[in-house]
């Protein structure tokens, strides 16, 4: 018997990334250097991931630049704190600013990259991740609008279908949209999916994954080019 | 000679008016000025109309308030954080409007108001419930949303250190929405753990100058919402 492939998911679960091995090939994809905001969640992970030799440097929309590790728990400061109001630490080299100054940031395209959470992601690059429009919901969006409104590249993180095994990659959101034409790359535990001109197109697929699996779990053709993905 | 201390966050909230509109500083627990909100529940002004990120959590600080009865509005772009009860069960319950803003066109807004602009186009929320209704304009081909600049009547945030003349440093996180709220409000109330003379501040390092402040209180051991809430705390 041979040790699954760090990442992949356990035997007798459905072939596949982990949440952990989402998060670790999402990692491999940014480059050294960046200036990075982490949506609230899953996309949290992907700073465990980070290859050896980059430095990123987080941003928290909160105002703060240069954000490290959570702290043990019971320490740390409760005044220093990410988005999802959790304690954080800081990184040598950070620096505090105002909401008006996190958000210029965010707004006037200083950000490299976004990675964040996804209730649904259109073939156009519509993304809807903050509400399900649902009657007795409380609305609440915090700053996602901004950073997808803003940031250069958005990388979404998710499971490729929900627990009712309905689609996430979708000809047409039916979520409230968190804006439009937003998406660069979706990164699900099936494969990795580029948001083109021409709509979904596939960069590559989970170990153990075929492509009418993946095309058969998503709600528009997904394209590929046959001469670069000769195993797919 | 200016000085701007006041002797009680009693004394410094006492003219808050029924049916204002009061911004409240901080992000989740990170900034709230709970004695200024302790003390402006105390004093009683109601049909309030708060803006502020959040709506707190617990019984104690913006919960306490909401849970008071006093506010008639809240303008917030997160009012669900993870521990926040009242505030779902007034909205729920249609007792308290909500106008749902995203963070940045907040924070803008309020940049906005006390910048004496009165109105900007932001990309953000084009094309999505929280777009729909307002103006619209297409620059460099993407379209815009026409969002109002905000002011209010009062100000609550919290400091680290204050000087006499209102001259405000912050404490890490918990800056976040003050340095503009103090500028877009009528008068603005600061709560700070260190209040010095003028002077013993360093110019260079100030962050929101006393020109924006009116009152300044000195609270040294300011109280956090995770431990009142951890101690079972509610307000009054």
């Amino acid at each position: 018997m041979t040790a699954a492939p760090k990442g992949t998911a356990a035997p007798g679960a459905a072939s596949g990334w982990t949440r952990e091995g989402i998060a670790e090939r999402v990692a491999q994809d940014i480059p050294n250097g960046s200036y990075v905001n982490l949506g609230i969640g899953i996309p949290e992970l992907v700073a465990r991931y980070v290859p050896e030799g980059r430095t990123l440097v987080y941003h928290t929309e909160n105002g703060l630049l240069g954000m490290g590790p959570s702290p043990a728990a019971g320490q740390g400061d409760p005044e220093l704190i990410n988005a999802g109001k959790r304690r954080v630490t800081m990184m040598p080299g950070a620096a505090f600013f105002d909401q008006a100054t996190s958000f210029a940031m965010i707004r006037g395209g200083h950000l490299d990259l976004s990675v964040l959470g996804a209730l649904q992601v259109a073939a156009n690059g519509d993304l809807a991740n903050w509400s399900t429009g649902a009657d007795d919901a409380i609305p609440a969006v915090g700053g996602a609008m901004d950073l997808v409104a803003g940031v250069k590249r958005v990388f979404v993180m998710t499971t490729h279908v929900t627990k009712e095994g309905e689609p996430k990659l979708v000809a047409c959101c039916t979520y409230p949209l968190t804006g439009r034409g937003v998406v660069t790359r979706v990164y699900s535990d099936l494969a990795v999916i580029d948001v083109t001109p021409e709509g979904f197109r596939l960069v590559e697929l989970a170990p153990g994954v075929g492509f009418d699996f993946v095309q058969e779990r998503t709600g528009a053709p997904i394209l590929r080019d046959l001469s670069r993905q000769p195993g797919a | 000679m200016i000085d701007k201390r006041f002797a009680s966050a009693r004394e410094a909230v006492a003219d808050v008016h029924d049916g204002a509109t009061v911004m409240i500083g901080g992000f989740g627990e990170a900034g709230s000025p709970i004695e200024l909100i302790h003390a402006l529940i105390d004093q009683g002004a109601s049909s309030l109309t708060v803006v502020s990120n959040n709506t707190g959590t617990g019984l104690v600080g913006l919960a306490a308030l909401l849970r008071a009865g006093r506010v008639r509005k809240v303008v917030c772009s997160f009012p669900k954080t993870a521990g926040s009860t009242v505030f779902p069960d007034l909205y729920r319950a249609g007792k308290v409007e909500l106008e749902l803003v995203p963070q940045g066109t907040l924070a803008e807004r309020i940049r906005a108001g006390g910048a004496g602009i009165a109105a900007f186009y932001t990309p953000t929320a084009a094309g999505t419930p929280l777009g729909e209704g307002k103006e619209l304009r297409t620059f460099d081909g993407r379209e815009h949303v026409l969002e109002h600049g905000l002011r209010a009547d009062f100000t609550l945030i919290k400091g680290r250190a204050a000087d006499a003349h209102g001259n405000v440093l912050y404490h890490r996180t918990a800056r976040n929405f003050a340095p503009m709220m103090a500028t877009a409000s009528s008068c603005t109330i600061v709560q700070a753990a260190d209040v010095v003379e003028a002077g013993t501040l360093e110019p260079e390092a100030i962050v929101t100058p006393g020109i924006f402040v009116d009152r300044v209180v000195h609270v040294p051991e300011p109280a956090l919402e995770s431990a009142l809430n951890e101690a079972g705390a509610s307000y009054p």
